[in-house]
C-alpha cells in the first residue's frame, strides 16, 4: 500500500512541479491538459477502450476466438434461461424503485419533525451504509427454513411466524412458487430494505426545502391529511421523485450482491448483473458475458436520459 | 393557495405563533401515523437484530432454537467471534479484515487528489478543448462497471500484475472518478471568482491558488464523497470477486463473507459474527460522519 501511495505521490509531485513552472501566455493551456492528464489516461484506459472492447468482444463466441455475429444477442433473447434472467431483471426494476420511494416517502413525512426524527431516520438509513453482502446474510437468516419434523424447531423469524400462524414452513429462498416467483420476490425485498433509506434521505431533505408559509397557509386552509399530502407535499417533491425512481432504477439493473449471497442465480432467481458474473466465471462464456454486459448498458442509457431531461426541464 | 392569502396575514392567528413542540404534537397526533412509523422502524431493524443476538449466542444454541428465545433462556459467548479469527476454523477473518483497509485506503486518496485536480481545472482554468473533455468525463458516469470487467481482467493479466492490490487501487480509483470529478466541479464552480481573481494579483499561479485557496474551502465536499467511496469500496463485491476472485492474499473481507455463504451456509454461528465483523467499519465510519455522508448523497442524488 505504501508504494502505490508513493508512487502517486510522486506523480502527483511531477504534475505540480511543472505546472507551477508553465510561464507565458499560453500557460493556462499547458497547466490544464496537466491536471487532467492523469484523469484523462485512467479513463480512457480503465473505462472508455473496456467499454468499446466489450461491445466488440459481444460479437464472439464463450472463447472470444470466432466471430458469430449477433448469436449471444440472440441466445440472450431466445434461451428459457435467459429469458427468465431477464423477466427477472423487468421484475425487480418495476418493483424495487417504486415500493423503496414509497415507503421511504410515506416514512419521511410521518416521522418529520417529531421528536425521534433522527433517532428513527438512522434506523431505516442504517442498511445502506452496509454491504449487499452482509444484508444477504442478514436477511437469509430471517428466511432460513428447517425440515419440518416434530423435534426440529425454525431459526428463521418469517418461518417461524408462518408456524405460529398455523402453517407449514417452507423452504423460501428454493420456492419459485409459479407465476409467483416467491424467492425471487423475497430478494427484491432484500433490496427494497437497503434502498429506502437512500429514498427517504432525499425525500426528506425535499420536504423540509418546502416553504413554510406554504404548509402554514394550507393548515389554517384547514385542509386535512390527505389534502395536504395531494396537493402540497407530492407536487412540491415530484422532480426528487423522479430522480429517487430513475435513482433506483439504475441501481436495480446493476444488483448483483444480493442475489449471489442468497441464492446464487439458482432456483430461477437470476438477474442481468449476477447471469453476467456467472456466464464470465463460472461458464467460461466471455462472448455471452460481453453481450449482458452490453444489454445492461443499453437498458441504462434510456433511464438516464429520462432523468437528465427531468431536471433540466425543472430547472 | 389563493384563498389561504388573506387567513395568512391575520392578525390574530399571527400573533400566536404555534410553539416546535406543539405543532410537532399536532401532527404525529393521528396514532395511526405513529404507529405505521413504529411498524416501519421495527421491520428495518429486527433483521439486524436478530442476526446480531444470534452472534453471541452459543452455536448449538444458534442452530437449534430461534433468537427470539433468548429472551426466555439467555446465554452469552464470545466464542463466535473466536471463531471467525480463529485460523484452526479456516475463516481466517483478520487477513480479510487487514486486506479490505489496504484496498481502501488508496482507493478513495487517489481518486479524491485526481478529482479534485481535475475539477479545478474544470472550473477556473481556461484551456482549449475544455468543455468537450467535461461533457464526455460527464457521460462516463454512466457506464456500468459490467462493461469494463473483462477486458481489464486482461489488461491487468497482460501487465503482470493480476494477484496483487494494483488491479483493485486501479479500477476503484478510475471508477469513480466521473462522479467525483462532476460533484467536485459543482462544488468549486461556486467559489465566488473574486478570490481566486485576488489570489492571481497577488502573483499566486494554478498551483498556489489550488493549495492555498482551493483545498481549503473543498474540504466539506470532499470529506462527502471520501466517506461515499470509502463505503463503496468497502461494501463492494463485484470488483473484487473479478480481480481478486482467485488469491485469497488480497481478497477483502466482503469476498470471505460471500465464500462462507457458498461453502458454510449454515454456519450460522461463523455468519453472524463474520457478518458483524464486517459492518463494525462502515457503521462506525456512518454513524460519525452521518451528516458528511448525508450531504454526499444529497449532491449525488441530481447528478444525470
Amino acid at each position: 500500500m505504501l508504494a502505490a501511495l508513493l508512487l502517486f505521490a510522486a506523480v502527483m509531485g511531477v504534475i505540480l512541479f511543472f505546472a507551477s513552472r508553465v510561464r507565458g501566455k499560453r500557460a493556462d493551456n499547458w497547466v490544464g491538459y496537466l491536471y487532467l492528464l492523469p484523469v484523462v489516461l485512467l479513463l480512457a484506459v480503465g473505462l472508455v477502450y473496456p467499454g468499446l472492447r466489450t461491445v466488440y468482444e459481444s460479437f464472439f463466441d464463450a472463447q472470444g476466438s470466432s466471430f458469430i455475429g449477433v448469436d449471444n444477442y440472440k441466445t440472450i433473447l431466445t434461451d428459457k434461461d435467459q429469458l427468465q434472467v431477464l423477466g427477472n431483471t423487468i421484475i425487480w426494476v418495476l418493483l424495487v424503485p417504486p415500493f423503496a420511494t414509497g415507503i421511504g416517502l410515506i416514512y419521511a413525512i410521518l416521522v418529520d419533525k417529531s421528536r425521534f426524527e433522527s433517532l428513527a431516520k438512522a434506523l431505516v438509513f442504517l442498511p445502506m451504509a452496509i454491504s449487499m453482502v452482509a444484508a444477504g446474510v442478514i436477511w437469509k437468516f430471517v428466511y432460513e427454513y428447517r425440515v419440518d419434523q416434530p423435534n426440529v424447531k425454525q431459526i428463521g423469524l418469517l418461518n417461524q411466524i408462518f408456524v405460529w400462524l398455523g402453517g407449514k414452513p417452507v423452504n423460501l429462498l428454493i420456492t419459485d412458487g409459479g407465476v409467483w416467483h416467491l424467492n425471487t420476490l423475497l430478494l427484491i425485498v432484500v433490496f427494497i430494505w437497503i434502498q429506502c433509506g437512500f429514498a427517504m434521505t432525499i425525500l426528506s431533505a425535499a420536504i423540509k426545502a418546502i416553504p413554510d408559509e406554504i404548509i402554514e397557509a394550507a393548515r389554517l386552509d384547514g385542509v386535512n391529511p390527505w389534502s395536504m399530502f395531494f396537493k402540497i407535499t407530492l407536487p412540491s417533491v415530484r422532480t426528487t421523485i423522479v430522480v429517487v425512481l430513475t435513482t433506483l432504477a439504475i441501481g436495480t439493473l446493476k444488483v448483483f450482491d444480493v442475489v449471489r449471497t442468497m441464492t446464487g442465480g439458482n432456483f430461477k432467481t437470476s438477474v442481468i448483473a449476477n447471469e453476467f458474473y456467472s456466464q464470465l466465471i463460472r461458464a467460461d462464456n466471455q462472448g455471452l458475458a460481453a453481450a449482458l454486459a452490453v444489454v445492461l448498458f443499453i437498458l441504462v442509457i434510456p433511464i438516464i436520459v429520462y432523468n437528465i431531461r427531468q431536471v433540466r426541464q425543472e430547472a | 393557495m389563493m384563498t389561504a392569502t388573506p387567513l395568512a396575514t391575520t392578525p390574530e392567528l399571527k400573533a400566536v405563533p404555534e410553539s416546535p413542540a406543539a405543532r410537532a404534537k399536532k401532527r404525529l397526533s393521528s396514532p395511526w401515523a405513529s404507529l405505521a412509523a413504529i411498524v416501519i422502524a421495527i421491520l428495518w431493524t429486527l433483521p439486524t437484530f436478530g442476526l446480531l443476538l444470534s452472534s453471541f449466542r452459543p452455536e448449538l444454541a444458534i442452530k437449534r432454537t430461534g433468537w427470539w428465545t433468548f429472551f426466555t433462556n439467555p446465554e452469552v459467548t464470545l466464542d463466535n467471534y473466536r471463531a471467525v479469527f480463529d485460523s484452526d476454523t479456516g475463516v481466517n477473518l483478520g487477513t480479510y479484515f487487514v486486506n479490505s483497509l489496504i484496498i481502501c485506503i488508496p482507493s478513495v486518496l487517489i481518486p479524491l487528489a485526481l478529482a479534485s485536480l481535475a475539477a479545478y481545472a474544470f472550473a477556473w482554468i481556461n484551456f482549449r478543448g475544455k468543455n468537450i473533455l467535461f461533457v464526455a468525463v460527464f457521460a462516463l458516469q454512466i457506464v456500468p462497471l459490467q462493461v469494463t470487467l473483462i477486458p481489464l481482467l486482461t489488461l491487468f493479466v497482460k501487465a503482470g500484475i493480476s494477484g496483487t492490490f494494483w488491479p483493485l487501487w486501479l479500477a476503484h480509483s478510475t471508477f469513480a472518478l466521473p462522479l467525483a470529478i462532476y460533484l467536485l466541479h459543482n462544488f468549486i464552480k461556486e467559489i465566488p471568482a473574486t478570490l481566486i481573481e485576488a489570489a492571481r494579483v497577488d502573483g499566486a499561479g494554478h498551483v498556489s491558488i489550488f493549495f492555498k485557496v482551493m483545498l481549503p474551502l473543498l474540504t466539506p465536499a470532499l470529506a462527502a464523497f471520501g466517506i461515499f467511496q470509502f463505503l463503496w469500496v468497502w461494501n463492494d463485491l463485484l470488483v473484487a470477486l473479478v480481480f481478486a476472485g482467485g488469491g485469497d492474499t488480497v481478497a477483502p473481507i466482503t469476498l470471505q463473507l460471500a465464500n462462507l455463504t457458498g461453502t458454510r451456509g449454515t454456519a450460522w454461528h461463523l455468519l453472524s459474527s463474520g457478518t458483524f465483523v464486517s459492518i463494525i467499519v462502515p457503521v462506525t465510519v456512518f454513524l460519525l460522519l452521518q451528516r458528511y455522508f448525508v450531504r454526499g448523497l444529497l449532491a449525488g442524488s441530481v447528478k444525470g
